[in-house]
């Protein structure tokens, strides 16, 4: 019986953000072995901001994610291990790296308006004989029609699979079936949906996502993420399996490793509070939250207005810097009025 | 004295370096060169009173006699063709193209060491803007490392920039170690699709070791951007440079502290738009360069 879908397990990427990527050789090789065990299909490892990203703009890694995903490599036995790139951050000679040491997927990352910048790296994954996936963030900026034109770049390069992401946690249903939905009809390749959970909406959206035909969905252990978190991966598993769609994937032993490798690091964020619901509601990218928190405390300001700030800006993914110039601002009382 | 130039390439570029080449005292624009009859950059040319050409660069060669300077606003593999020919011909090539073929160039940091050169890289609008920073910075003491994140709107990245982001991010990487003096480089480029358009942005970290001397550092970034607001009067400080304590484990070393710069460079809109700060920046650095190569022409019928 053929899966309704293809699960990307993030954890060990889009995770990283809520442990300020500092993930360790042994917990990276303790979560692929029991993702993979549990029978999930791809695991992405790479610093939170994608390969290279390890920066004073985002926070260095603890440990070079080179050294990460070999150990992931090592670990896995059936599971592809899978990196992201965002082009203008990561580099052609990471993702060269990378292939060489046995990662199969490339995902590459733009903003949603802006695919033509991944046609390089898109073109060097297949190259590489890697599987591309092309992935546009912050797509509820745009309306479905315009996210239609830059998948088609994006398929046009080469991509296996094009993502809606959803990087904010900023979509309703009804944006995840409209936008999901079209792709889905007009384009040739698969089309994927990321979700975060600000809006207390991931495993629905996913499940949105699915019914409208999506072939690939992404998830987090224990909603481990940026912001809010991400779509946590044994809730959805066991939501599909209670649906009867079946990802062959083992939810009881995805719950396991959640609950026993996951839940214990104590994450710093992942939670709906309400710097976490700010997040979706703004519209504002999900791993500014904690460079969000520090600048509030450290110059005084209330992390709330600085995320409604970015958002009045649209300030897009990549951007952490502008958190210092707006809490500067606003300590100072001079946030510009939005044009 | 007045050097006579050409403009090689009729885009937005060249058309904007054509404003600013006619408002200067020292350099004379002998033509706008393309290869398309029928590109608007050289009929807004004519429309100015420049000689305009669609014959390329083998038209720049027939003349050769008239011209001291070139200025390829093309693209880096053009220039990769042009420019054996223009040395060939006895023409200085300034390079506003990703090309890398001559040394890399800012304006207030190492022009001086550069004037003789027969061809000159101005590296990128993200170098342009950030690497003197660093200089400065590495005027007071040593820096581990360099980052830059330098964002431009949406609208003022070509498809030139986008079909080669990874050189471009590179290229201006390296220029943080070659020009700016840091250990380790590295460089984000960011896009931006607001409306409306946003000016380019660029926000400069800096490692300090042990020991630095923060007023030393302060005044010497606050000078460096003075001196390049002289050629580039849209560039500044977005507020004082800020200080944060570390340690920082970096690519380039343990760093103690680091110095962070926020800058904004609002274009002067003399053809492109004023949010087009990134794309200013590279033709004002251009005819600075120029204007320099004439000064020293002066300097040396003196000496």
């Amino acid at each position: 019986m053929s899966a309704a879908f293809r699960l990307t397990d993030s954890t060990l990427r889009d995770g990283s953000h809520a442990l300020s990527h500092q993930f360790t050789v042994e917990q990276v090789g303790a979560i692929v072995r029991g993702l993979d065990a549990a029978g999930v299909p791809v695991i992405e490892v790479s610093h939170g901001d994608g390969l290279g990203g390890s920066s004073f703009n985002y926070g260095f890694s603890g440990t070079d994610e080179r050294e990460l995903v070999s150990a992931a490599v090592a670990a896995t036995t059936r599971a592809r291990i899978a990196v992201l790139l965002l082009p203008g951050i990561g580099m052609a000679d990471d993702l060269r790296d990378m292939a060489g040491r046995g990662a199969q997927v490339a995902r590459v990352a733009t903003h949603c308006t802006e695919a033509d910048i991944a046609e390089q790296h898109i073109r060097l994954a297949k190259r590489l004989g890697m599987e591309a996936v092309g992935f546009l963030m912050m797509s509820h900026m745009i309306e479905p029609g315009q996210l239609l034109a830059q998948a088609r770049l994006m398929e046009s390069y080469g991509a296996d699979c094009v993502y809606v992401v959803d990087s904010a946690g900023a979509m309703t249903t009804p944006d995840v079936r409209a936008r999901v939905g079209l792709l889905a009809e007009r384009l040739g390749c698969q089309v994927g949906h990321h979700a975060h959970n600000n809006l207390s909406l991931a495993v629905a959206n996913s499940l949105a996502a699915l019914d409208v035909g999506a072939a690939q969905l992404d998830g987090c252990l224990a909603g481990l993420g940026a912001g809010a978190g991400n779509c946590p991966t044994e809730v959805l598993l066991a939501t599909c399996d209670k649906l009867g769609l079946r990802s062959g994937v083992d939810p009881l032993r995805a719950m396991a490793t959640a609950e026993d490798l996951v839940r214990p690091l104590r994450p710093s964020m992942g939670v709906i509070d309400r710097a976490g619901l700010l997040l979706g509601y703004a519209g504002v990218y999900g791993s500014f939250l904690l460079h969000a928190q520090r600048a509030a405390a450290r110059f005084g300001v209330d992390v709330g207005e600085i995320l409604l700030e970015l958002g009045r800006r649209q300030v897009v993914g990549g951007q952490e810097d502008m958190i210092i110039d707006v809490t500067l601002g606003l300590a100072r009382g001079q946030a510009e009025v939005p044009a | 004295m007045t050097l006579s130039c050409v403009v090689i390439g009729s885009g937005n570029i060249g058309t904007d370096l054509v404003n600013k080449l006619l408002r200067s005292p020292s350099l004379r624009l002998r033509a706008l060169v393309g290869i398309d009859p029928a590109s608007e950059g050289l009929a807004r040319a004519r429309a100015l009173g420049v000689e305009a050409t669609a014959e390329g660069v083998g038209w720049v060669e027939r003349h050769a006699g008239e011209i001291d300077l070139a200025f390829e606003a093309t693209s880096a593999k053009v220039h990769a063709a042009n420019a054996p020919r223009l040395r060939q011909a006895g023409i200085t090539a300034v390079d506003l193209t990703p090309a890398r073929l001559g040394p890399p160039v800012v304006p207030t940091v190492n022009l001086a060491d550069h004037l003789d050169a027969p061809n000159l890289n101005l590296i990128t609008c993200g170098g342009q803007a950030t690497a003197p920073i660093v200089a400065a910075v590495a005027g007071t003491c040593p820096v581990p490392y360099a980052e830059i994140v330098s964002t431009v709107a949406s609208r003022s990245a070509g498809p030139g920039t986008r079909q080669n982001i990874d050189e471009f991010t590179r290229t201006t990487a390296r220029s943080l170690e070659e020009v700016g003096g840091a250990r380790h480089g590295k460089a984000i480029i960011v896009l931006n699709p607001a409306e409306p358009p946003i000016l380019m942005r660029n926000t400069v970290f800096c490692g300090l070791p042990e020991g630095y001397d923060q007023a030393a550092v302060a005044t010497a970034v606050e000078d460096m951007v003075a001196q390049v607001a002289r050629y580039v009067p849209g560039y500044r400080l977005k507020g004082a440079p800020l200080f944060e304590e570390g340690p920082f484990a970096t690519p380039g070393g343990p760093a103690a502290a680091r110095v962070v710069t926020l800058l904004e460079v609002e274009g002067a809109g003399d053809y492109l738009p004023s949010y087009a700060g990134n794309l200013d920046i590279m033709t004002a650095a251009a005819v600075r360069v120029g204007e320099a190569m004439a000064e020293a022409k002066v300097a040396g019928v003196r000496a």
